[in-house]
């Protein structure tokens, strides 16, 4: 019996290339409309709070004169496109103008609290990473047994319990009463300023600089919010492992996997899990941009000189450009997060390519 | 090429899966044998011909239970071989192929990697013997360029080439029992036939068993040496493909009965009439 060779077409090497770097470029057109409607938007918040920009420089005490010139030193009275396009333009010198509670720059000021938050936040989602998606996983292929039943409590605790009381009775518990960890802060006051390293991370800077005991005291530090926080993001992470990983395992290709003759492990690791990676990046992402932004309530509880501490003390005194530029900020790693995953997705499955 | 030898003899099989009222049989002692032939289990949706056949391979659902009074395979009882002996023959000794190549490809491995995977596990070959296997094997199924094919992803290829690989998984350690299961359903009918007369081409020049699950009758009529059908999980009746017009029993009389013809039009097709009486025989 003679059988017709199947002729396949597929498109040639150069216009995979082509159809890669028009993928790029699309996306790179989609970054760029996010990034402007999110300037848009934080410039039209500016101007719309009731807070006075004017008052907040010069106070209520002054007399309708210098208001006037201040008024108009700051641009107030030109058209709305005109002062967009000046905040714009220092917006792009990095130049958010000055915080009138810490009276420096709002770009130093971040330079110094974004680290903070940055090493908490990479910290807890490595914790949660770590942790989670192995007992997701785990849960998800002992589904019903005992393993499962306790992983999913311990996730539900996780996912249930509000982060600023878990940090407060931990602050009870192993700092007012045993003593075992700083109570807040970064770093013992008696260790502050003796690194000053390139990356701004205390735990990297200390190490480059070959001074463990500074190392080890920040360790000491940054462990009870990270865990805390670590453990939230556990949670998260290991509920949605768990359903990924049971969706997986309903597919014909586990069976297919099977009839092959291949051991649980290999089903599950080499098959099964290959699957869901994607998905598994895209919930790490997110609960890291949501750490990110998110760890106002941690950073108060433990006095973390963090991004979330600021923003907050700056909301609280009507500090405009502080808000704005830290704001700005998050929306800028939100946005970069997101193209980092989008880049990886690409490496991973094959059907994005 | 007929012999009598069997490869594969069921007696009494029986499917249970666990439900809220007791339990619900999905096969009711079934009894076959399948030797170096090709064997169609034919029935409707839902008359246990899967089950039966992921059965054989104790491949059914968590929670299903398979009783019988003997399930031989060669020289291996399949009602007593533990997890780890049944890891053994799946795939080297009994082979499945599935439905959809589009859903029974691993999506994010290459269709070779798929395939070296089996040698690699049952024969324990380097990876640069099992690729070279690999792309023989896939030059045997009629694919052009295999070295390229190799390294294609499951949603590179068509239909009826994701069906030849996977076939070429299942076949490339050498199984002396294939099932299939609706191995065809999916495809369309100008690639179907090729599908088939591999597969066909493979299991004359091995000399090996075959069981083909089908819904099909007419496809099973002409491709199969022997018909088994199913009903509400019993067999009723097991005929010679050839003498399929002389079945007796009155499902498969109103099967047949069913299907239009082209030699001889009628204006109206039998509906198949169910007795309640052949769920008890």
């Amino acid at each position: 019996m003679s059988i017709a060779q199947t002729h396949d077409t597929r498109s040639s090497a150069g216009s995979a290339v082509l159809s890669g770097v028009q993928k790029l470029a699309k996306s790179f057109a989609v970054i760029l409309t996010t990034l402007l409607g999110l300037l848009i938007l934080t410039f039209v918040i500016g101007r719309m709070v009731p807070a006075d920009p004017v008052i907040a420089v010069i106070g209520d005490q002054a007399d309708q004169a210098t208001y006037d010139r201040v008024y108009e030193q700051m641009g107030l009275d030109r058209p709305l496109y005109e002062q967009f396009a000046t905040y714009l333009g220092n917006v792009a010198r990095l130049d958010f103008g000055q915080s009138n509670v810490t009276k420096n720059a709002v770009s130093s000021d971040l330079a110094r609290v974004f680290p903070a938050t940055l090493e908490l936040a990479t910290l807890a989602t490595i914790i949660g990473a770590v942790f989670g998606i192995p007992l997701g996983i785990i849960s998800a292929v002992r589904k019903g047994t005992w393993v499962d039943h306790i992983a999913r409590i311990v996730g539900l605790l996780g996912h249930s319990t509000p982060i600023f009381w878990l940090g407060t009775i931990v602050i009870l518990i192993f700092y007012a009463k045993f003593g075992l960890i700083p109570g807040s802060g970064r770093i013992d006051v008696f260790n502050e300023g003796l690194v000053e390293g390139p990356t701004h991370s205390l735990l990297i800077d200390a190490v480059i600089a070959g001074e463990w005991g500074v190392f080890f005291d920040v360790l000491h530090h940054v462990l009870a919010p990270a865990l805390i926080l670590g453990y939230a993001a556990m949670a998260y992470l290991s509920r949605m492992s768990r359903s990924f990983m049971l969706e997986q395992l309903r597919q014909e290709y586990i069976l297919t996997a099977k009839a092959k003759g291949l051991g649980q492990r290999a089903i599950i690791w080499r098959h099964a899990f290959r699957n869901i990676r994607v998905q598994l990046l895209t919930i790490v992402a997110l609960a890291y941009c949501g750490l990110l932004d998110g760890t106002v309530l941690i950073e108060t509880v433990f006095a973390w000189p963090g991004l979330g501490q600021y923003l907050t003390s700056a909301l609280f005194f009507a500090d405009m450009n502080a808000v704005l530029g830290s704001v700005l900020l998050i929306g800028i790693i939100s946005i970069a997060i997101n193209l980092l995953s989008d880049i990886v997705y690409r490496f991973l499955d094959p059907r994005t390519r | 090429m007929l012999d009598n030898q069997n490869i594969l003899s069921i007696e009494n099989m029986s499917v249970q899966f666990p439900a809220l009222s007791g339990s619900v049989k999905a096969v009711r002692n079934v009894s076959f044998r399948v030797g170096r032939e090709k064997v169609g289990i034919i029935g409707e949706s839902g008359s246990g011909k899967s089950t039966t056949g992921r059965a054989i391979m104790q491949l059914q659902p968590p929670g299903a239970v398979v009783t019988a009074d003997k399930m031989q395979f060669e020289d291996i009882d399949l009602l007593g071989a533990s997890e780890q002996q049944m890891r053994n023959i799946r795939g080297s000794r009994i082979s499945m192929i599935l439905q959809d190549p589009k859903y029974s490809l691993n999506p994010v491995m290459t269709v070779g990697e798929q395939i070296a995977e089996t040698v690699i596990l049952h024969e324990r070959v380097s990876r640069r013997e099992a690729r070279a296997r690999t792309v023989a094997m896939l030059e045997r199924v009629n694919i052009r360029n295999p070295e390229r094919v190799y390294a294609l992803y499951p949603h590179e290829v068509s239909g009826g080439m994701g069906q030849r690989i996977m076939i070429s998984m299942m076949l490339i350690s050498s199984p002396s029992l294939i099932i299939a299961d609706e191995p065809t359903s999916a495809l369309d009918v100008t690639v179907r036939q090729q599908v088939l007369s591999i597969l066909d081409d493979l299991v004359t020049e091995r000399n090996i068993g075959l069981i083909f699950i089908s819904h099909d009758l007419n496809l099973v009529r002409s491709f199969c040496d022997r018909v088994i059908i199913m009903y509400a999980g019993r067999i009723v009746e097991t005929i010679d493909a050839e003498n399929l017009e002389h079945a007796t029993h009155p499902y498969t009389r109103g099967l047949l009965n069913a299907l239009p013809s082209l030699e001889h039009p009628r204006d109206r097709l039998e509906v198949l009439k169910r007795d309640p009486l052949w769920l008890e025989t």
